[in-house]
């Protein structure tokens, strides 16, 4: 492993000196997000594997090239998972292009995101240097938690070597209800349920049908079913794979597809399209041929954000605009790990 | 500890300058500089750290804070910011050149939504009551450091701060979801939102536990959860540490996320005991507290579980709270340990290192052939869920050579933790008291970067100077100077 260490920082110092952009890259099925690529690709799959897992410290560390199905198998034996049900979007994902889109799946709105479950990290900077920051346990406040603003840097920081995380054990029961609502009916029953004690571990709405899923002790998840009404469905597992990894129907049309993150209450934004909302009402995917500034003015009216996700145009920028000072934090903040600035250019933010 | 800080003389002349200019735009009962107005800001939680900052600026609006961090910054004035004053690290230690920027006034709770379950309150808003404000809806806050009744929502952001309930619910970086504030040049920050992320680097994530050194911050969003509808408690006796500490393991393995898991040695809880009467099992060399909440179908379900593996694991006794009292009073002896403690020394010092629960007997083991070394007493609390060591160590200040031996003693526990794989700190921060251990923690390269982040914020180093990550001038001279394999870490600086 120090030799494929050694090779990738070797190709950094190089890439540095000659002032010659680089991609880190795992299995490229995350290469559709953010801005156009640049830059040649840098191949982390050589550096792959687990590095340490000790199942009862609800902690896992591995290498960034580990294909990240192979990460969730290892901690399905033990009973364990990824609680933030990170996408793969293809079969090649691995744990660094997960870590470094910051993206979570259904389970999000209950368990947390990516980011919280980083613990520590080690980075290969701009420098060629390797850097080790947080570590295999859950407390630690030494330091600035350089490890979180990794998780969605989408490689512009630096490559990403290996991650902790925690893990948590999988729920002992778990059922699919169906509900029907129209939208605001559904976003306003979200929003009180998630206001209840109740074991709703993803929730999915599109087309006047509520998709809830309950996760639990199993005596829990009994009582919240009768509780919340509505009927189980028996493919429950295959609906939230198929929203987690956008291979719903929902995903397919043509249109550009818009990420939507709002606050869970946002009342319906009525935008022309089709729209499929998860996370209790604060992840909203609509697909649209609705100009880019009228979507993103509507989600910063409700008090979000609108990310272009997947578009063959992504003139408009897939990320929205930052506020200057935030911008401008977010331009030192690069310099001090990628000075030369050859890290992913312009994947993020046009200019940087 | 005590005489790490050297005494500094306040600059008469600069002081009234600094007093001038900030008298400008702060009422005269919010600039504070005659002696005896500034003495009870000389100190936080860590008392044995004391100085007399230069003047104390207590702003009431967004706009006065603004102001006084603009005018330091033209002035080029250091900047010292305190919530409560509570923190244990002496994070919010002044500075004989500074300002002490009190946010104490800044204690209003500015919007509740109980719909989208979050709460926008200014800093000095006592933890506790945050949740107190939201009881009425059914949701509370779910951080809860041991000094929640006292301690402020900046402090806590400031710090990161932990509590009983973390494997379960988080740190303070889990649960805020918004702070606002400004740079040390005035300048507006907003990082994070009322969504679930927000766009760019997440800044969110670096400011919180940044101990005042990159922004002020005067406004926090907190997510706030559904209380539970029970909560029990299970308390288990131990023959032995060890045992105690598989227990833990077991409990965990078992794919049991307890609410809260707390361990207690027989000194720690010999000394509640007497305080509090908790009804604690004073022949047990541990004991374990470990809490299910839930609905009550689910608290059943894993209190039956929970009893199962620690009885295999070998527990000598087992009560389960009763109701909701019993609960608390089980608890109320884990949240006094440090008052306790406090009734049987004249004075404690309390380490806050986090290592992998696996080590805990070695970790034990090891601060029990320290107790012999230095001649000095340690009952041990622990976070044990979250594996936060809080080992005190009970010393009499006025005798110089007991202060000395407990600090030696604090820097060779320290140095385990990060030896087994933890880290110097937990949730208490690392402030001025364990910035030495910081050279330890971590490698030339990485305290490089940490101050260029510093760098990115605060240029002209002036927010909060000195705290949280030591100089490499610092490193070099620190006088446990490591020699890792015959190399020193910090080769090319010049050794005084």
């Amino acid at each position: 492993m120090q030799a494929a260490l050694e090779a990738m920082a070797e190709r950094v110092r190089a890439a540095a000196q000659g002032a010659q952009p680089l991609r880190p890259r795992g299995g490229g099925s995350k290469d559709f997000y953010g801005n156009e690529l640049a830059g040649e690709p840098l191949d982390t799959r050589a550096y792959a594997g687990l590095v340490n897992y000790e199942p009862s410290e609800l902690v896992v560390t591995a290498r960034c090239g580990t294909p990240l199905a192979e990460l969730e198998r290892v901690l399905a034996a033990n009973a364990q998972m990824l609680a933030f049900e990170p996408p793969h979007f293809g079969p090649g994902a691995t744990l660094g292009g997960c870590v470094a889109a910051g993206l979570s799946g259904p389970r999000r709105a209950s368990a947390g995101a990516l980011r919280d479950f980083v613990l520590g990290a080690r980075l290969l900077d701009g420098r060629g240097r390797v850097l080790a920051f947080g570590g295999e346990v859950m407390k630690n406040v030494a330091g600035y938690d350089v490890s979180r603003l990794l998780a969605g840097s989408l490689g512009t920081l630096g490559v990403i070597l290996d991650v902790s995380l925690k893990v948590l054990p999988r729920p002992v029961a778990e059922t699919t209800l169906r509900l029907e609502a129209p939208q605001d009916k559904a976003l306003e029953w979200m929003n009180q349920w998630a206001g209840k004690p109740l074991p709703i571990s993803a929730t999915c709405y599109l087309n006047g049908e509520l998709s809830l899923r309950l996760s639990g002790a199993a005596a829990a998840v009994r009582s919240a079913r009768e509780t919340l009404g509505g009927e189980e469905i028996r493919d429950g597992e295959a609906l939230w794979s198929a929203v987690r990894e956008q291979t719903h129907p929902h995903f397919a049309p043509e249109a550009p597809l818009w990420r939507l993150s709002l606050p869970s209450n946002a009342p319906p934004l009525r935008l022309p399209g089709e729209e499929l909302i998860e996370w209790g009402g604060a992840l909203r995917w609509l697909s649209s041929a609705a100009e880019a500034r009228t979507i993103r003015a509507a989600a910063q009216r409700a008090g979000g954000h609108a990310t272009l996700f997947r578009a063959r145009d992504k003139s408009p920028g897939a990320f929205p605009p930052l506020a200057p000072a935030h911008m401008k934090l977010q331009r030192e903040l690069k310099a001090v790990f990628d000075p030369g600035r050859i890290f992913n250019p312009g994947r993020l933010y046009p200019d940087q | 500890m005590g005489e790490a800080v050297p005494v500094a003389r306040i600059d008469a002349v600069r002081q009234r300058e600094v007093v001038r200019r900030l008298r400008e735009f702060l009422p005269a009962h919010a600039v504070l500089f005659e002696d005896e107005d500034t003495r009870p800001y000389e100190c936080d939680g860590l008392t044995a750290y004391r100085r007399a900052p230069m003047v104390v600026a207590l702003p009431e609006t967004d706009e006065q804070v603004r102001r006084v961090l603009q005018t330091c910054s033209a002035l080029g004035v250091p900047v010292v910011p305190r919530g409560a004053g509570t923190g244990l690290s002496g994070g919010a230690l002044p500075l004989a050149d500074g300002v002490l920027l009190s946010m104490a006034k800044f204690m209003r709770a500015l919007r509740v939504d109980p719909v989208a379950r979050l709460a926008v309150v200014q800093p000095g808003v006592r933890n506790a009551a945050i949740s107190d404000l939201v009881a009425a809806f059914g949701l509370y806050y779910a951080p809860d450091p041991s000094s929640q009744i006292a301690c402020s929502i900046g402090g806590n952001v400031a710090e990161n701060s932990g509590g009983v309930h973390c494997l379960k619910y988080g740190l303070t970086v889990h649960n805020v979801m918004r702070v606002r504030g400004y740079t040390i040049d005035g300048e507006p920050v907003d990082f994070g939102g009322e969504a679930l992320d927000a766009p760019g680097y997440d800044l969110l994530a670096l400011a919180i536990g940044s101990e005042g050194l990159l922004v002020v911050i005067t406004e926090v969003t907190v997510k706030l959860l559904p209380k539970p509808q029970l909560a029990r408690v299970v308390m288990a006796s131990f023959g032995d540490v060890e045992t105690a500490g598989k227990a833990v393991a077991a409990v965990i393995a078992a794919g049991i996320v307890p609410a809260g898991l707390e361990m207690m040695d027989k000194p720690a809880t010999q000394a509640v005991e007497e305080f509090v009467r908790a009804g604690y099992d004073l022949e047990a060399a541990a004991i374990l507290l470990c809490e299910s909440d839930g609905t009550p179908e689910e608290v059943e379900e894993e209190i039956a579980r929970v009893k199962q593996v620690l009885s295999d694991a070998g527990a000598t006794r087992m009560t389960v709270s009763r109701d909701e009292a019993e609960r608390l009073r089980f608890w109320s002896g884990r949240k006094a340990a440090f008052p306790a403690v406090g009734r049987i020394s004249p004075d404690y010092y309390c380490m806050d290192g986090t290592i992998p629960r696996r080590r805990l007997g070695e970790v034990l083991h090891f601060i029990g052939e320290m107790e012999a070394k230095y001649g000095l007493r340690c009952p041990n609390v622990f976070h044990a869920g979250d594996g936060n060591l809080h080992p005190l160590i009970l010393f009499d200040a006025n005798d110089p050579g007991q202060l000395q031996r407990t600090e030696q003693f604090a820097r060779e526990v320290l140095e385990k933790c990060i030896e087994v794989g933890g880290t110097i700190t937990g949730e208490h921060g690392v402030g001025v008291e364990k910035i030495d251990q910081m050279c330890t923690q971590f490698g030339r390269e990485e305290l490089e970067t940490f101050h260029a982040i510093k760098h990115a914020f605060d240029p002209a180093g002036l927010l909060n100077p000195g705290k949280a990550v030591p100089t490499l001038a610092r490193c070099a001279e620190y006088r446990g100077m490591h020699v890792h394999g015959g190399q020193l870490p910090f080769p090319d600086l010049p050794r005084f």
